[in-house]
């Protein structure tokens, strides 16, 4: 962890010796963004294998284990065959909107990765509005989905983009009140203070009974934010052949999917961060090695990856009304009972 | 009721019906297009007969003449019935529908249609049901010439 | 009372969809015209003959045992009953008496091909509503009578084992042994289907009240298979006009009053379990005997018109032979099942979302090539 802190370090020094204050700042900026591209492409990329390979695991297949060792360089090859693929649209497609649209996915999901507190001191952006922030951006995407289905001049592909404005708009709520009921136990939007505050002991424990049912709204809420089964109704293959990006295809259709991927990975790493400590150890057992903190919240993170893939691939679709049921009348009211209750475990301190 | 009882309760509704059970084991009624549908409107209605469910409607070319078989049976009584009609008319052969009375005939007319041309009065939607609204001809009709498509041996 | 003007200016506006020829949920190339407002469904209009061979046409000039291999061409999942229908007909305008070995056997067979139909149906139906996970587990069992029909029949899924007379050879010596091995195998795993698909929440749901068909619109649309019994509709061919040794053996027919998917989907499930019944009963009583008996190399049936049923996995299918005693058929007419079922997809699917129509066509399980013959 030191040497690379120090290496960071140097950079930085040597960032600024070379230029005027204000470019260097610039520069590092980039310098930082584009490796969180590069690092997170490629974890997305293993992300798109991972699934693949618990899919199979569910489906008594092997899944893909050719290419590389253990089919570990099986989605690199996808990737490389979609980049060389010819981008193809529909004739009368509204050009700009369409090419515009996979660039509002994947920036959303990118941007949402810097505030994250991968380990101590290993956060691109902490910024005292953390939470509040990552929640705008990822609903960023959504205008992604609903130009790319609108514009590619589609009917499958906009009813699925309909489908998917009314299915995020819906569940944003859930998944913001849900975050706003832990923040009430947590006194900070700030995600290192969120971080800080469970050093005695992760927020789902202290929060008990109401932190609990405020977990569970927040992981349906999140399956349905991005877009995954039981709640893919934005690209349910059986009914709308692809759904939104139905006309996209190459690189274009790459930013849809790696984007999808990404997207889960924040809903898991909010929870860590916000539910299971981020990269706290239990009982910090690793405290004095930070950089295993890194493991840690990669870690918890998978589980709850692995717990979203789970719900893929057993559960049956839902239908849009009941899509909508589920939201309105029970996870909005359910949310807002918790709400009260929590601040009520607050006040009294009954908290553990 | 047997083949006989239900040739007397039919014969007795109509007299211009004929009835056969010569090489088939079910009777079989001919009957003159002008009659078809009120004899099929009550076969269906009749309580004693009640045939409330048409399993078959096939159109038969028989070279002079352009003919519909309706296969009936009773979900309540099981007997079976066969009726028939038949038309000498090629060029435009139209026989009421019964897709009024038997929902599942409108699919079947509308195939009976596309293969062998005869019209359905009354129909709610005759159009060709496989092939395209421009070909030409009636391919199931005995007449019916197409020198790429079919192999003769 | 005073009347208030309605303001009409926010009003919705109905659009056509294009569902198919190229569809995952229409399992083939079936091409339904939709009118939808929204989400709602206001009207499908199916469009046929993507693949439409004209079977038909070509028995008119093929012989009766030509015939019978185009018949696996239709139903391909109930190739082995299809086969069946025809060569029962065949034998019954030619008096042929056929021995009761081929009967039983015929009838095994039959049934296994319903269990394989319908557990291809179960794996699909899931993935119609969105699991995908069932799909793998219906083939994983489908394979195994596949592999059956492979040793004794010599193909998998077109079989072709019935001629008129009887059958084209004898089982082979595992065929009892392997049938057995199945049954007691999927005997454990059938309740796997109930727990992954049939008690989740959300398949019921989705199932549950969606896409009714009356009983009386059940006959009248001519609807026949689990889709007419899952309306309280008793309409099995098996029970009513027992062919080959399905008189032999008690079994019950499989029915459901709600007429909903839901009762269509219990039905099918029933259905399984019965068939396993009829091959249990049969599997340790095969008679011994001749496998099939000689019929002239020509087939010339009587002059006459012959009308035999059946119940494939779809439902009732009928084939009327219209001979005019030459080697070839006049006139042969299958009534197929799925046809007179594809008609009432209109009645039922009107008023749903576009995510029940799939899950309302799949429990009417639809084979396209038995729709365009």
């Amino acid at each position: 962890m030191t040497r690379f802190f120090s290496i960071t370090k140097n950079i930085h020094e040597w960032l600024f010796d070379l230029m005027p204050e204000g470019l260097a700042r610039v520069v590092e900026m980039i310098l930082i963004a584009v490796v969180y591209l590069l690092i997170f492409s490629v974890a997305g990329l293993y992300l798109v294998l991972l699934e693949r390979r618990v899919a199979a695991w569910f489906q008594l297949r092997i899944g893909p284990n050719r290419v590389g060792f253990q089919g570990l360089l099986q989605t690199m090859a996808d990737a490389l065959k979609l980049v060389s693929k010819e981008l193809t649209g529909t004739e009368r497609a509204d050009k700009f909107l369409y090419n515009l649209a996979p660039y509002f996915v994947i920036i959303s999901s990118l941007m949402a990765l810097s505030v994250f507190p991968f380990t101590k001191d290993f956060q691109a952006f902490d910024i005292n509005i953390g939470l509040l922030f990552l929640i705008a951006i990822s609903s960023i995407g959504v205008i992604g989905i609903l130009l790319g289905g609108w514009s590619s001049n589609n009917k499958f592909a906009l009813i699925g983009a309909m489908r998917s404005g009314v299915q995020t708009i819906s569940y944003e709520l859930s998944v913001g009140l849900s975050l706003l009921t832990m923040v009430l136990l947590a006194g900070s939007l700030q995600l290192s203070e969120i971080v800080e505050v469970q050093k005695g002991g992760w927020l789902i424990v202290q929060g008990h009974i109401p932190a609990f049912i405020a977990f569970m709204v927040y992981m349906i809420a999140g399956t349905a934010e991005t877009n995954r089964a039981p709640f893919d109704l934005v690209e349910a293959e059986s009914e709308l052949g692809a759904g939104f990006h139905t006309e996209y295809s190459g690189m274009k259709f790459a930013y849809f999917f790696l984007a999808e991927f990404i997207n889960m990975f924040i809903i898991a790493a909010i929870a860590t961060t916000v539910f299971f400590g981020a990269w706290l150890s239990p009982f910090g057992i690793t405290e004095s090695i930070p950089i295993l903190g890194v493991l840690w919240f990669l870690g918890k993170t998978l589980i709850l990856v692995f717990l979203m893939m789970w719900f893929r691939w057993t559960f049956p679709r839902l239908r849009i009304d009941q899509l909508l049921t589920l939201e309105w009348k029970y996870l909005l009211p359910i949310n807002l009972v918790n709400i009260v209750f929590m601040a009520i475990v607050v006040l009294l301190k009954i908290t553990i | 009721m047997n083949n006989e009882s239900l040739q007397n309760l039919i014969g007795s509704w109509d007299s211009e019906l004929t009835f056969t059970e010569e090489g088939s084991e079910f009777l079989n009624i001919s009957v003159q297009p002008k009659q078809l549908h009120r004899l099929m409107k009550q076969l269906k209605t009749n309580a004693e007969t009640q045939f409330d469910y048409l399993f078959c409607l096939t159109g038969v070319d028989w070279e002079t003449s352009l003919g519909v078989v309706y296969h009936l049976e009773s979900t309540t009584h099981r007997h079976i019935v066969v009726v028939k009609v038949q038309t000498e008319d090629r060029k435009n052969p139209a026989f009421d529908t019964v897709s009024d009375i038997w929902k599942t005939a409108e699919f079947h007319e509308r195939e009976v249609f596309d293969f062998f041309g005869i019209k359905f009065n009354h129909h709610p939607n005759l159009k060709r049901l496989f092939l395209t609204d421009e070909w030409v001809g009636y391919p199931l009709r005995k007449d019916y010439v197409d020198e790429i498509n079919m192999v003769v041996k | 009372m005073e009347t208030i003007a309605v303001n009409n200016s926010f009003k919705s506006e109905e659009y056509f969809i294009n569902m198919g020829p190229q569809h995952p949920a229409t399992h083939g190339v079936l091409r339904l015209l939709l009118t939808v407002d929204g989400e709602i469904i206001k009207k499908v209009e199916p469009d046929l003959g993507y693949i439409h061979r004209s079977i038909e046409k070509m028995c008119e000039r093929d012989s009766y045992q030509q015939i019978v291999h185009l018949t696996d061409r239709m139903d391909y999942l109930s190739s082995h009953i299809n086969n069946e229908a025809v060569c029962l007909t065949v034998e019954h305008a030619l008096q042929l008496e056929i021995p009761d070995r081929v009967k039983v056997i015929r009838t095994i067979i039959g049934e296994l091909t319903r269990i394989a139909s319908h557990t291809l149906w179960w794996g699909v139906m899931g993935m119609d509503v969105g699991a995908l996970t069932t799909y793998f587990y219906g083939f994983r069992d489908r394979e195994l009578i596949n592999d059956i029909f492979e040793e004794t029949c010599g193909a998998r899924l077109t079989m072709n084992y019935n001629i008129p007379g009887g059958l084209m050879f004898d089982i082979h010596p595992n065929f009892v042994r392997r049938t057995k091995d199945f049954i007691a195998h999927f005997k454990t795993k059938l309740p796997e289907y109930d727990t992954l698909l049939t008690e989740n929440i959300i398949f019921q749901k989705r199932m549950k009240g969606v896409g009714i068909l009356s009983k009386e619109d059940a006959i009248s649309y001519g609807a026949s298979g689990p889709v007419g019994r899952g309306s309280g509709y008793s309409c099995d061919v098996r029970k009513y006009h027992p062919y080959s040794a399905l008189d032999k053996v008690a079994f019950n027919e499989a029915l459901g009053y709600e007429g909903d998917s839901f009762a269509r989907y219990q039905v099918r499930i029933q259905e399984i379990w019965e068939s396993i019944s009829i091959i249990e009963q049969l599997i340790d009583n095969i008679p011994e005997g001749n496998h099939q008996v000689a019929t002239n190399a020509v087939i010339k049936l009587p002059k006459g018109e012959f009308y035999q049923k059946v119940e494939t996995a779809r439902g009732e299918l009928g084939v009327y032979i219209i001979s005019t005693g030459t080697k070839n058929p006049y006139r042969l007419k299958f009534r197929s099942p799925g046809f007179s079922n594809l008609s009432l997809l209109n009645r039922i699917a009107v008023g749903g979302k576009i995510g029940d129509l799939v899950a309302t066509m799949a429990t009417l399980d639809l084979v396209i090539p038995d729709i365009d013959r």
